[in-house]
């Protein structure tokens, strides 16, 4: 866990800083301009790493017991 | 009276008995009302946290910035992303907190963590006045919606007036569960709807969406990329997603929305989820730009209309009362949030902070009679006009992020700040964004001397940084006070 959720900091840095290198319209991705796409695919990837995070995270492991369900 | 009228009172009318209902016998004390007695399971949480998303900030706002101000539109996707991984570590301490202290308001929480009532009077007060204008907007919205699908034949100052009727109604009876109820019709409509929209006008006028773009940036050369610098440029994006993303959680009903949930691990769930969810953002930026090219012209506030023109231009009446409606919930149901927010807000934070002795009730019914009082004002300011929704918005968020300082720190085990420090950081702040949006400074006026990429840095940085040179600064002399005084004991 406590290597794993050094991952959340990717999307910042690709959002943030990744952003200036594919500011441009052209390719089209899927129909979308370059940089929508980047940002979209950061998206996804954004879901996927927090789900990594979540199922490896230990404070999740007890939740049965927090979970009135 | 036409079809889209009759569509969008019926979905009126269905939002005011649902939220009305909402109550279902629950004795509503003040725990009850305003965080739903903290036993809403993953479903009822997950909206109202994602209930930020969709109001009528992203239905018209978004796809109105997309159609007149282009590229920036993608700021909203980012910083909501970012926010949610934030949420991830945020959210659990301050539920957790929030429960072992019975805390019912953000306010409430800064004010006992750091034990200062007086504090706790400071971030009411800015909260409320940072909530006014984000009702303001939804209102704004609400007047826009009706007027425009109701094709003139209801004003958009009759549309506030009965859309606030309508959320005061069901705010003073139900409090939160209204709106988290309401906004369960309210998801899945806008999302049909938008889904629908983003889908069918990029096809129906530009046969995909390869060619709506290429047709857009061969008309507006450059307008679906950021601009490499200047106003609403790259650095302009970076700035404010992240400004954004530091300050989507510490809006007072966001906070608020927290305490609701009866287990932590449900934020840390929802933070895988509520990433996708906001990919619907997408389909709304789909309507604004197929806008550009087929219902030119809008400019100003006006490029908020640009959905609904599109929308008139291309469907038949019916079904822009469908429209209509879901973009009518998308007003109702934040509107109702934010009304039960900042009402606890004046009531158990103001009032009670400076007059320690009211009782418990004294303060439910006291944040239940201000509801019509809150709506009044905002009902008030909406008709007075002026800017676009967006650029309301981003106001109110220079404003909450000055909380995130105070609120981050309080969360550690030893918190490097003191209550004076807290105070100071907080209020320099905020006086720092009145002074800045009332002279309409950019760093580039205030500051000419600075290299050319700092000055297009969204001003609400400048706000934050001072925030928290302040709030160091103070800390450090309150601390060496302390032990200077001690040691003279």
């Amino acid at each position: 866990m406590t290597s794993l959720k050094w991952l959340a900091a990717l999307p910042f840095i690709a959002i943030l800083g990744g952003t200036a290198f594919f500011n441009s319209v052209e390719p089209l991705v899927l129909g979308l301009p370059l940089i929508l796409a980047w940002l979209v695919l950061w998206v996804l990837l954004t879901a996927a790493i927090m789900a990594l995070i979540f199922f490896n995270d230990p404070a999740n492991s007890d939740r049965a017991e927090s979970d009135g369900r | 009276m036409n079809s889209a009228l009759i569509i969008i009172f019926l979905t009126a009318a269905l939002a005011l008995v649902l939220g009305l209902v909402a109550r279902s016998g629950k004795e509503m004390t003040l725990e009850q009302w305003t965080v739903g007695g903290r036993g809403f399971g993953g479903i009822l949480v997950f909206l109202l946290q994602a209930g930020e998303i969709y109001t009528t900030f992203t239905f018209l706002g978004g796809s109105g910035w997309a159609y007149g101000k282009g590229a920036q539109t993608y700021y909203i996707l980012a910083y909501g992303c970012l926010a949610y991984i934030l949420s991830y570590w945020l959210l659990p301490p301050v539920w957790r907190y929030a429960r072992q202290q019975r805390i019912v308001s953000q306010s409430h929480f800064v004010a006992r963590k750091y034990d200062s009532p007086l504090l706790g009077v400071l971030v009411a007060a800015v909260g409320v006045v940072a909530l006014v204008p984000y009702l303001v907007l939804q209102f704004k919205g609400l007047g826009i919606i009706v007027s425009v699908a109701s094709y003139g034949a209801i004003s958009s100052t009759a549309a506030i007036w009965i859309g606030a009727a309508i959320i005061t109604a069901y705010v003073m009876v139900s409090g939160v569960r209204g709106s988290a109820w309401t906004s369960t019709v309210k998801d899945l409509m806008i999302l049909a709807v938008v889904v629908f929209l983003g889908i069918y006008l990029p096809l129906h006028y530009y046969g995909g969406y390869g060619d709506m773009f290429r047709a857009i940036d061969a008309a507006k050369p450059g307008f679906l990329a950021l601009k490499p610098s200047g106003d609403g440029g790259l650095i302009w994006f970076q700035s404010t997603a992240l400004l954004s993303a530091l300050g989507f959680y510490m809006w007072p009903h966001a906070f608020g929305a927290v305490f609701t949930a009866k287990a932590e691990h449900i934020f840390r769930r929802n933070a895988i989820m509520l990433p996708l969810y906001q990919l619907i953002l997408l389909f709304v930026f789909f309507c604004g730009f197929a806008a550009i090219l087929k219902a030119p012209g809008l400019t100003g506030p006006d490029i908020d209309l640009s959905l609904f023109k599109l929308s008139i231009n291309t469907f038949d009446p019916w079904f822009v009362g469908v429209i209509g409606a879901a973009g009518v919930l998308t007003a109702l149901v934040p509107g109702s949030i934010i009304l039960v927010a900042a009402s606890t807000l004046c009531a158990n934070d103001v009032l009670r902070g400076l007059r320690r002795e009211m009782r418990e009730e004294t303060v439910a019914w006291t944040a239940r009679g201000l509801v019509p009082i809150v709506a009044l004002v905002a009902v008030f300011f909406t008709l007075q006009g002026g800017k676009t929704i967006v650029a309301l918005l981003l106001m109110g968020y220079s404003f909450v992020t000055q909380f995130f300082p105070a609120i981050v720190c309080s969360l550690m085990r030893n918190n490097p700040l003191t209550k004076a420090g807290a105070f100071a950081g907080i209020a320099v702040g905020v006086a720092t964004v009145v002074a800045v949006t009332l002279s309409h400074s950019t760093l580039a006026t205030l500051a000419p001397f600075l290299p050319k990429p700092i000055q297009e840095i969204n001003v609400g940085f400048l706000a934050l940084i001072l925030n928290v040179i302040v709030a160091a600064v103070v800390s450090a002399g309150a601390r060496a006070a302390t032990i200077a005084s001690a040691e003279r004991a």
